[in-house]
């Protein structure tokens, strides 16, 4: 299948990697391995520790105080709750998304397949710029609604509506492209078991389909909060950067930042690279569950259909 | 019952077709393509003449070149060190090696925004890195560069580990049997085998430096012809109420992005069957 993408921490179809040979393979000397080694921390550091101990260490600069006045700052508050409501409709909508055509794709076989796969990964090759530029071309004062939206006094763009349409767009894929390959991996096999006993459409998606693909899916559903709860550019096209209401949290830091306050800017920041880290060490651990559900027997033999581990 | 009458190849006996692809369709077409072709029929709005003269305006054609060039850059940058990594994660053992793994995903959790201003303190002249180097890096087009390679680190070494794994030991066994030298066996044997997905890796990892917004305004110094990218120069005319100008300069990277995406789809088949499938 298709699995073009721009936003790639996926659930690499896991051939269980035997182990291919007891005998030594050959081997590169000692002095090359710990070369390679050397230039591969050294450039890991360089460019993915720093950035990180950097917003920690500029964060606490100041000090405490100033940390926990920056993050309780009545503006910063008001752009956590914004980015979790952002978040909150986007995670959700793009979940039901996902396991609908999920279940289209990988449990059926019809005309236009590849080219839908193709189209659901489409927003990882845009530009987040681009993507919130659409919704000002349809939404906007000078856009296909917009007379008819003022006109209702509706607003969308530079209101909340537009940030969470735009925070939908970039967070599109996520659910589908993890939960795609796993049932396509999985076959028909055991829905068509409780079929033929008798179960209906609904007990089968929740005693078969669910419980073999929940882990892919809280996989995709923690890369798609991460990404819904740190969007900027496509975010900062539709905001309108009025402070208290329309900015989410990465907008609030390039506020604070473009005004010199620099602790209070990486005070923001800390928070969302806290919550990266706990996305990264999420991410590993059902990474596992993945693999290990990637790799059990669907319908064991005595086991009735639906209790698979 | 209308979609899998028509559509479906074979009789299935799973419920659901319906509902499940209508309500897909309906979702796609709403989010995604619909809003999209806003932006190419808005360009309609222009003659051709004007339309030319948006896109290849003297402005626009510097940030192109710094956006194609810094972007190329980095991706070179990632696709060298992106297979080193790949190389040591996959084939050595040492210390800390679950938490190297685990943090090469950093770009892709980090919001852009927070790696923007992370990245431009530290490279600033009186920053962590800054103050040892002899040139000016935060607020140059050296800026853009850094910030491009940030977020384009895991693309290469999530694309070539499995690769890498999948790399049958015994034909370096057979290489070295029959007198190769190590490195022969590299350039000769290993090298070829991965090519497809290194290649693709590069891609991904360009394709997303065009895009990249967030990171790079903070690290960029934004002047007009020298550190401006692209998407920034769409934002400054949506700000200028100039949308069809926008628009213009918007479709233009929208259709590269097409083009890199089929190119990206043709290579990730190519490595397939390089490697034997999945």
């Amino acid at each position: 299948m298709s699995s073009t993408s721009l936003a790639l921490p996926r659930v690499t179809v896991p051939v269980a990697v035997p182990p291919r040979n007891a005998l030594a393979a050959p081997a590169e000397p000692a002095w090359v391995r710990r070369l390679l080694i050397g230039v591969a921390l050294v450039f890991l550091v360089l460019f993915l520790f720093v950035p990180l101990a950097t917003v920690f260490a500029e964060a606490f600069k100041k000090g405490i105080d100033v940390y926990l006045a920056a993050i309780s700052e009545s503006d910063a508050l008001a752009s956590v709750k914004l980015t979790l409501i952002a978040a909150g409709v986007a995670v959700p909508l793009n979940l039901v998304f996902g396991i609908a055509a999920a279940w289209a794709i990988a449990k059926f076989d019809f005309r236009g397949k590849q080219v839908l796969l193709t189209l659901i990964d489409l927003p990882f090759s845009v530009s987040p710029v681009i993507a919130g530029l659409i919704y000002v071309l349809i939404f906007g004062l000078q856009g296909w609604f917009g007379e008819w939206l003022r006109d209702h006094d509706l607003k969308v763009i530079f209101a909340v509506p537009g940030i969470v349409l735009a925070t939908v767009f970039v967070t599109f894929p996520f659910v589908a492209r993890e939960l795609i390959p796993l049932m396509q991996a999985q076959g028909n096999e055991a829905e068509e078991a409780a079929r033929v006993l008798g179960a209906s459409g609904w007990q089968i998606f929740w005693r078969v389909t669910l419980p073999n693909v929940k882990w892919a899916l809280l996989y995709g559903v923690i890369l798609c909060n991460a990404r819904a709860m740190g969007e900027f550019g496509a975010v900062s096209v539709v905001s309108g950067h009025i402070r208290g209401q329309t900015n989410t949290m990465p907008l609030h830091i390039e506020i604070l930042y473009n005004e010199y306050q620099f602790a209070a800017a990486f005070a923001v920041a800390s928070l969302l690279a806290a919550l990266a880290l706990v996305t990264l060490v999420l991410k590993y651990l059902v990474e596992q569950r993945v693999h290990a559900q990637m790799r059990a027997p669907l319908i064991e033999p005595q086991s009735s259909p639906g209790a698979t581990p | 019952m209308l979609l899998s009458r028509t559509l479906l190849r074979r009789h299935n006996v799973l419920p659901g077709f319906d509902l499940a692809l209508g309500f897909a369709l309906l979702y796609l077409s709403l989010i995604v393509l619909i809003p999209l072709s806003a932006a190419f029929l808005r360009t309609f709005a222009l003659t051709w003449p004007q339309f030319w003269d948006t896109v290849t305006s003297p402005r626009v054609v510097a940030s192109y070149r710094l956006t194609f060039g810094a972007s190329f850059a980095a991706a070179l940058v990632n696709a060298i060190f992106g297979l080193i990594v790949a190389w040591v994660l996959v084939r050595y053992p040492f210390p800390g090696k679950r938490v190297v793994d685990a943090l090469v995903d950093l770009p892709f959790a980090l919001p852009t925004a927070v790696a923007g201003i992370a990245l431009t303190a530290i490279y600033a002249k009186n920053g962590w890195i800054g103050q040892w180097l002899p040139f000016k890096v935060s607020f140059t087009p050296l800026g853009v560069f850094v910030a491009l390679v940030f977020i384009g680190l895991p693309f290469v070494v999530r694309t070539l580990q499995p690769v890498l794994e999948d790399v049958n030991r015994e034909l370096e066994e057979v290489a070295a049997t029959l007198g190769a030298t190590r490195w022969q066996t590299f350039l000769r044997v290993i090298f070829p085998i991965v090519t497809p997905a290194l290649l693709t890796g590069f891609a991904l990892a360009f394709a997303r430096a065009l895009g990249e917004y967030g990171s790079v305004i903070f690290i960029a110094g934004n002047l007009p012809m020298v550190s401006e990218i692209t998407p920034l120069l769409i934002i400054t005319k949506l700000e200028q109420y100039d949308y069809a100008g926008a628009t213009a300069i918007a479709v233009v990277m929208l259709v590269i992005a097409f083009v890199l995406l089929l190119a990206i789809n043709l290579l990730q088949a190519w490595s397939r069957r390089r490697t034997g499938g999945h």
